[in-house]
């Protein structure tokens, strides 16, 4: 299911936390996952679960809590979006709009080619910076405004 | 201890009680959903806040722990007002489904909403809509809109299964109960669920839509399905058992039962059932009446005996039979000159009759497993056998009770072990030794004699030392430990191993009544359950058992049941096997149909009534040889009611039985010669095929535990024997072939396949633990 | 450029290097001399926390307990393991300053966190980073890589016999793990559900341990409490509002960002320093201490100063000290209308009142903004909100009720229009005119 790599970084993860303790690195080991295989699928939730001792379900619950794991395919790029108050206020509703026009998907949608997804998402901590982004939970993009959205889905090949 | 008063009344409580704790005492009703006593404090339903003084918000009762001098009250404006808020935030998004509701007129939201809902719902928006779930064919998942979260499905399968198959995924109000990705719920103890469920969001799948709650009679009675004797409320319409369920009884059953015990009595109203006297004539079958069934069968039996003396007569009873049916049928046999009676068809190794102190028991009261120290359970596969006693390990071990295991495979048994060592079953004795031995060293005591040329190991060092430690320890022989060809000797060693640490020493029992079939003596004084079978006998009585399934050489037994002359077969259902070799079919009444005793396996007596009329005209069983007794004009076959019968047995008014010992005399601890090298069978009794109720109940049969046998074996053995997982295989023993799917199952010793007994496609094959052959099909 | 303005800076002073980030530049700051001193001289644990009671330092993650006392609840005897944990799972809207913690001056977090440790007896510590500054969790394992070579974090730090293991745990999109209790069950592996308390994770923490939960911006205070004094530090505030602390001002301003002030500056100096408002238009409201403290309309918070106590008489609280500023082109049904989502969406769903009524509330606001609103609808949010808030498990309920309360008290009159008019009082092509965002081409 996992490659090397990623099972490197599991036991990376694992060796943080106290011995009896494995399941504490089921966030961090799901995040692996997710940037190894682009989503989510049940199997990998599975293996991670398997692989930390702990009930599948247990993993399930905690995948589909947080709402940065992908339990469904993405876009080779997942853009999401903060649109709350103080984003709002200084832009984030129309970069969104501006967004939605150019790549003609609404929220929780991926263009027909695969290539991006966007999400509507929470606080980012990044307020002063609105409006942002953040690109395959990865990468934040401050102060995005027409020219620099347009820039990052130039950038985005 | 603290002082709380509520709603005016006082109370002393211990320390680190809470509220809740406190008004139970009281009798004080709080309304709550989450809450339940065993199972963790989740707090979330927010249902149970009250108002406690000097607090400025109100608190919930069942997680706030009390503090001296608390005040609290549970019906002020501050706390009603919290209460009715809570009532409406879990009707909005409630569907107002209750005509349609199978937990209508039983739910507490039902019933909590009368006393603090709103007359008129606020709530003008959308229902939040859930969609169903299958999880298998015992609970339903339809209706999940139902849900209120309170999460004790959940916990109950982390906290009291042992196994976490159900959770709540997604967050706000997304937030859903079900299984990792839609699979099934397959806990032996999973139908306990549906009674936590505080609404109609979990309810029974084989119950559903059959009956209104209060269209229901409610009836006491007792488990037959295993030797804990659960009690139970069977639920009656028209005299159709409806649906089973646990009654609480802390010292027994605490308030749970396994799916087996809940779900079996699907069997009783099915079609499988014997409903008419049947009498085989010129190789076909006749339906009889009562009194040409009992003449047939009481001039056979006289007539065997006259021609071939008694010794030429034998009877074979389940261990769920009851003792007034043991005795009976005990008396009968000795009427007709014959001591060959035994309910023990699955034992091979009887080398401690004659020479017990009394009646073999757990040792131990089972309210009592909480307070152990240690215990260590010695050949058992404990879950499936035993699925009560196991959650109550279960929770020990979680405090601080070592539990360790010795046994046949390492099946997960969802406990916490201290160790866990899994042997071939012809080990077994040695790895008992091993432990024995370990003891004595560790105490510096001398090595017990015969046990000189014992290697012990870590494990084993480990168990002897945890069962050298502390207050209170025990000793438990499961089912596999009574059926294994070592069956003394591991019985003495276990003594041994008691004597040397003080561990009390104990059995796990067969069946619900194998303490009460002691107790009626219902034991050979001639042949026994295998002799019976190995020497064959012109006629044979069977009550309540199924030899093909039920014996632990089925071949043997059939063998013998076909040269005889007259079998008479006492059975509650039809069975195809015994049209072949039996000659009389009696309909017997199963235990919703008669009344009768159990002793459970603590020396518990537990006597129930029937609570529905007999099915046809079966006929309790205890009646049925007491007719018979009186056609032969046997003497003290007088009865008028079983409780007659009970008491001549037992006494009245005996809460446990005495005499119970589980002491050996005059025998000598020692070891067999070390095994030949031939490959072994290790055979379970699968749960749902144990007993003949479970074998004919649909949905068990649906279930996970009631897959078909495979041969299961580790990589190492089915490389050596050039078997492939996923393809079929041949299994041999003696004149026995079964063809069976190859399945990988590393908790499987070396050298030995898993075979599974009691059913069909193995019911042909030979001893449960004996020498097996395999080859490629 | 870590900030864009300062009086009297602590925290964030001397950042303006190029890796300010760095050991290299930390150490030359005067980085981890504190922690020296304190191993070196054999300061005590009531030294230590007895200089961190006299500063007064206050809670920086919103909730303002006084840091010193809440340490000195860590059972002192206890045999087995201890934690301290960091909360840099700054997601509460309008909060930022921990991610410019994080990004300028990571060492600060550890050298603060391994005093703590010490202080408290704790050999084990995490940082829980918000998943979404995910550069930043990055920077922060870098930091514990160069600290723990360096021998300021691991076995027998300093040749003084203390040990401190500290890690990096991320977050992955929940605000409620914010929550200290939600926190802790999110590094244990499972959903950020909060816990009941008590038991308090003083006695019942990480893994069922003690554990002591502190803000990134308060262990970051730490070493420089220990270098000036608690009192000196104390004495850059006012009384029981002890020191500077880092505001984080978004919305209609001219250059949102953050800024460190000592508190008890007046809220005018703030906006000043903030290149007052956007476009020049008027103040209207602002929200104080992150979305979940009460707005205030422009005329209370214009008279009050930035600190704990002013606030808090002005009707709402410092929180976080995130400054959220609106002017008077925003639609206040339309701002709750998101905020309410927000909380809806950001409950854990464990206990009723949150999980039944942050959705009703969402519900209620969005058919009002839309047109659909009803005159006992006003009444019937206010009777909601009074059913949440106080009667669940975590202060998330509360969080949720507070915005509505305050802004149905304050701009009742915006929703009365909404439901009479069908349509906003603000006009719809001057709405959020405010937000500077750069005209979308036609």
């Amino acid at each position: 299911m996992f490659s090397a790599d990623t099972l490197e970084k599991f036991a990376r993860e694992v060796a943080k936390y106290p011995a009896d303790q494995k399941q504490s690195a089921v966030m961090a080991c799901l995040a692996h996952a997710q940037e190894a295989l682009g989503w989510l699928p049940p199997e990998a939730i599975e293996g991670v679960a398997n692989y930390l001792g702990m009930p599948p379900i247990a993993a399930y619950e905690v995948a589909s809590f947080y709402n940065m794991y992908d339990l469904k395919p993405v876009g080779k790029y997942k853009i999401t979006v903060c649109t709350n108050l103080p984003c709002a206020l200084s832009g984030g509703y129309h970069a969104g709009e501006y967004l939605q026009q150019k790549l003609g998907v609404g929220y929780g949608e991926t263009t027909a080619d695969g290539k991006f997804t966007l999400k509507e998402g929470e606080c980012m901590g990044a307020c002063g910076d609105a409006p942002v982004f953040i690109v395959n939970n990865r990468s934040m993009c401050s102060h995005m405004h027409p020219e620099q959205i347009d820039k990052l889905l130039e950038e985005c090949k | 201890m603290l002082e709380i008063e509520i709603d005016g009344k006082k109370a002393q409580v211990p320390d680190g009680s809470t509220v809740m704790d406190a008004a139970q005492q009281l009798g004080v009703y709080i309304p709550h959903f989450c809450y339940h006593k065993k199972l963790s404090i989740a707090a979330n339903c927010r249902m149970c806040l009250v108002q406690v003084e000097k607090a400025p918000k109100p608190l919930p009762a069942c997680a706030t722990p009390v503090t001296n001098g608390m005040k609290v009250f549970t019906h002020s404006d501050l706390a009603v007002k919290a209460q009715k808020g809570v009532m409406e935030f879990l009707l909005i998004n409630h569907p107002l489904d209750c005509p349609i509701c199978d937990q209508g007129g039983e739910c507490q939201l039902q019933d909590m909403s009368v006393g603090y809902g709103p007359m008129k719902s606020r709530y003008t928006e959308e229902k939040h809509v859930v969609f169903h779930k299958d999880v298998g064919p015992l609970i339903s998942m339809q209706e999940m809109s139902r849900c209120i979260h309170c999460t004790r499905c959940v916990r109950f399968g982390q906290e009291v299964a042992g196994v976490m198959e159900l959770g709540m995924a997604n967050r706000n109000m997304h937030s859903e109960i079900m299984t990792f990705v839609g699979r099934t719920v397959d806990s032996e103890l999973s139908g306990n669920m549906i009674d936590l469920c505080p609404v109609g969001a979990l309810t029974s799948k084989p119950f559903r839509y059959t009956a209104r709650s209060w269209e229901l009679q409610r009836r006491k009675s007792i488990s037959p399905h295993d030797s804990v004797g659960a009690n139970l409320v069977v639920q009656v319409k028209h005299d159709n058992v409806m649906r089973v369920l646990p009654r609480e009884n802390d010292a027994v059953n605490e308030c749970w039962i396994s799916d087996k015990e809940r779900f079996a009595y699907q069997a009783l109203s099915s079609d499988a059932r014997l409903t008419r006297p049947m009498v085989k004539q010129g190789g076909g079958w006749r339906e009889v009446e009562w009194n040409v069934a009992l003449d047939y069968v009481a001039h056979g039996l006289k007539d065997v005996a006259r021609e071939h003396g008694g010794d030429a007569v034998a009877a074979l009873a389940a261990q769920s039979s009851t003792v007034e049916e043991l005795y009976l049928l005990g008396k009968l046999m000795k009427g007709l000159g014959s001591g060959n009676i035994d309910f023990r068809p699955r034992q091979s190794d009887f080398g401690s009759d004659f020479k017990r102190a009394g009646a073999p028991w757990l040792g131990m009261r089972l309210a009592d497993i909480k307070d152990l120290d240690a215990a260590l359970v010695v050949g058992s596969f404990l879950r499936k056998d035993h699925p009560l006693i196991a959650q109550r390990l279960r929770q020990a071990a979680k405090k601080y009770t070592k539990v360790s295991m010795l046994s046949v495979t390492a099946d997960d048994q969802l406990i916490n072990l201290h160790a866990n060592l899994s042997v071939a079953p012809s080990q077994l004795v040695f790895a008992l030794a091993a432990v024995v031995r370990a003891a004595a060293e560790a105490k510096g005591q001398a090595v017990p004699a015969g046990l000189e040329n014992v290697q012990t190991c870590d494990t084993s060092c480990r168990i002897a030392a945890s069962l050298l430690d502390g207050e209170k320890r025990a000793v438990f022989l499961g089912n596999v430990a009574t059926q294994s060809a070592d069956a003394t000797r591991i019985h003495l060693l276990a003594l041994e191993l008691g004597r040397l640490t003080g561990a009390s020493v104990g059995f796990l029992g067969e069946g619900a009544n194998t303490v009460g079939a002691h107790v009626a003596w219902a034991l050979p004084s001639g042949a026994n359950a295998r002799t019976m079978f190995e020497q064959p006998r012109k006629a044979y009585v069977l009550m309540g058992i199924e030899p093909e399934f039920d014996c632990a050489n089925p071949q043997l037994a059939i063998a013998a049941l076909r040269q005889a002359s007259l079998v008479v077969c006492m059975s509650a259902f039809k069975n195809d096997p015994a049209l072949e070799y039996a000659d009389v079919m009696l309909p017997i009444a199963p235990y919703t149909e008669t009344s009768g005793t159990f002793v459970n396996i603590e020396g518990r007596v537990q006597s129930f009534n029937g609570v529905v009329k007999a099915r046809g005209d079966a006929r309790p069983a205890w009646k049925i040889l007491r007719v018979l007794g009186n056609v032969l004009n046997f003497e003290g076959f007088d009865y008028q009611s079983s409780e007659e019968v009970r008491d001549a047995v037992i006494g009245q008014g005996v809460e446990f039985v005495p005499g119970l010992s589980n002491d050996v005399n005059d025998l000598l601890l020692s070891l067999p010669a070390a095994p030949v090298a031939a490959l072994e069978r290790i055979a379970d009794v699968p749960i749902h095929f144990a007993d003949p109720m479970a074998r004919r109940a649909p949905a068990l049969l649906q279930t996970a535990d009631a897959r078909a046998p495979m041969l299961r074996a580790s990589a190492g053995t089915l490389a050596a024997l050039g078997l492939v997982a996923g393809e079929q295989a041949k299994v041999r023993q003696g004149e026995g072939v079964a063809q069976l799917m190859v399945q990988l199952d590393d908790k499987v010793p070396a050298n030995c396949v898993r075979v599974a007994a009691a059913h069909p496609t193995t019911a042909m094959l030979g001893a449960m633990f004996g020498e097996i052959t395999v080859e490629r099909a | 450029m870590a900030m864009l303005g300062a009086i009297t800076p602590v925290l964030m002073a001397g950042l303006d290097g190029d890796n300010s980030w760095s050991l290299k530049d930390y150490v030359a700051r005067g980085g981890y001399e504190q922690l020296k001193r304190i191993l070196i001289n054999k300061m005590t644990q009531e030294d230590v926390i007895g200089e961190v009671k006299k500063s007064v330092l206050r809670g920086r993650g919103g909730a303002g307990f006084p840091t010193g006392l809440k340490w000195s609840f860590m059972p002192r005897s206890f045999p087995g393991d201890k934690y301290v944990v960091c909360n840099t799972d700054e997601g509460e809207p309008g909060t930022f300053k921990d991610r410019d913690i994080m990004r300028y001056n990571p060492h600060a977090v550890i050298e603060g966190m391994a005093i703590a440790a010490f202080a408290m007896g704790a050999n084990r510590g995490y940082n829980y980073v918000h998943g979404e500054i995910w550069e930043l969790y990055k920077r922060f394992e870098a930091a514990l890589d160069e600290a723990r070579a360096a021998g300021f974090i691991g076995q027998n730090i300093l040749g003084s016999g203390f040990n401190f293991e500290l890690f990096a745990h991320h977050g992955y999109g929940a605000y409620i793990c914010g929550e200290e209790t939600a926190l802790l069950e999110s590094i244990e592996g499972k959903k950020g559900q909060p816990r009941f308390k008590p038991p308090f994770p003083a006695s019942f923490g990480l893994y069922g341990k003690p554990t002591t939960i502190n803000n990134t911006e308060t262990f970051a205070s730490i070493p420089f409490i220990l270098k000036m004094g608690g009192e000196e530090f104390l004495n850059l505030g006012k009384p029981n509002n002890g020191g500077t602390k880092l505001f984080s001002v978004s919305g209609h301003v001219n250059r949102p960002g953050n800024y460190e002030i000592p508190l008890g500056t007046p809220f005018a100096t703030l906006l000043e320093m903030c290149g007052g408002m956007r476009g020049g238009r008027k103040l209207k409201a602002v929200i104080p201490g992150g979305s979940s403290a009460p707005v205030m309309p422009a005329d209370v918070i214009m008279d009050c100063t930035m600190d704990y106590d002013s606030i808090s008489k002005g009707g709402s609280m410092l929180g976080s000290g995130a400054v959220i500023v609106m002017d008077e082109t925003v639609c206040m049904v339309k701002a709750l209308e998101r905020l309410s989502f927000f909380y809806h969406e950001e409950s854990c769903g464990q206990c009723t009142p949150c999980r039944e009524g942050t959705a009703w509330m969402y519900k209620v606001v969005h058919r009002i903004e839309n047109g659909q609103g009803r005159p006992e609808d006003i009444d019937l949010l206010n009777s909601v909100l009074g059913n949440i808030a106080g009667r669940t498990i975590c202060a998330l309920g509360d969080a949720a009720a507070f915005p509505v309360q305050s802004f149905l008290k304050h701009f009742g009159s915006e929703f009365e229009y909404h439901i009479e008019h069908k349509t906003c009082l603000v006009p719809k092509d001057v709405q959020w005119a405010g937000s500077g965002f750069h005209k979308i081409p036609a």
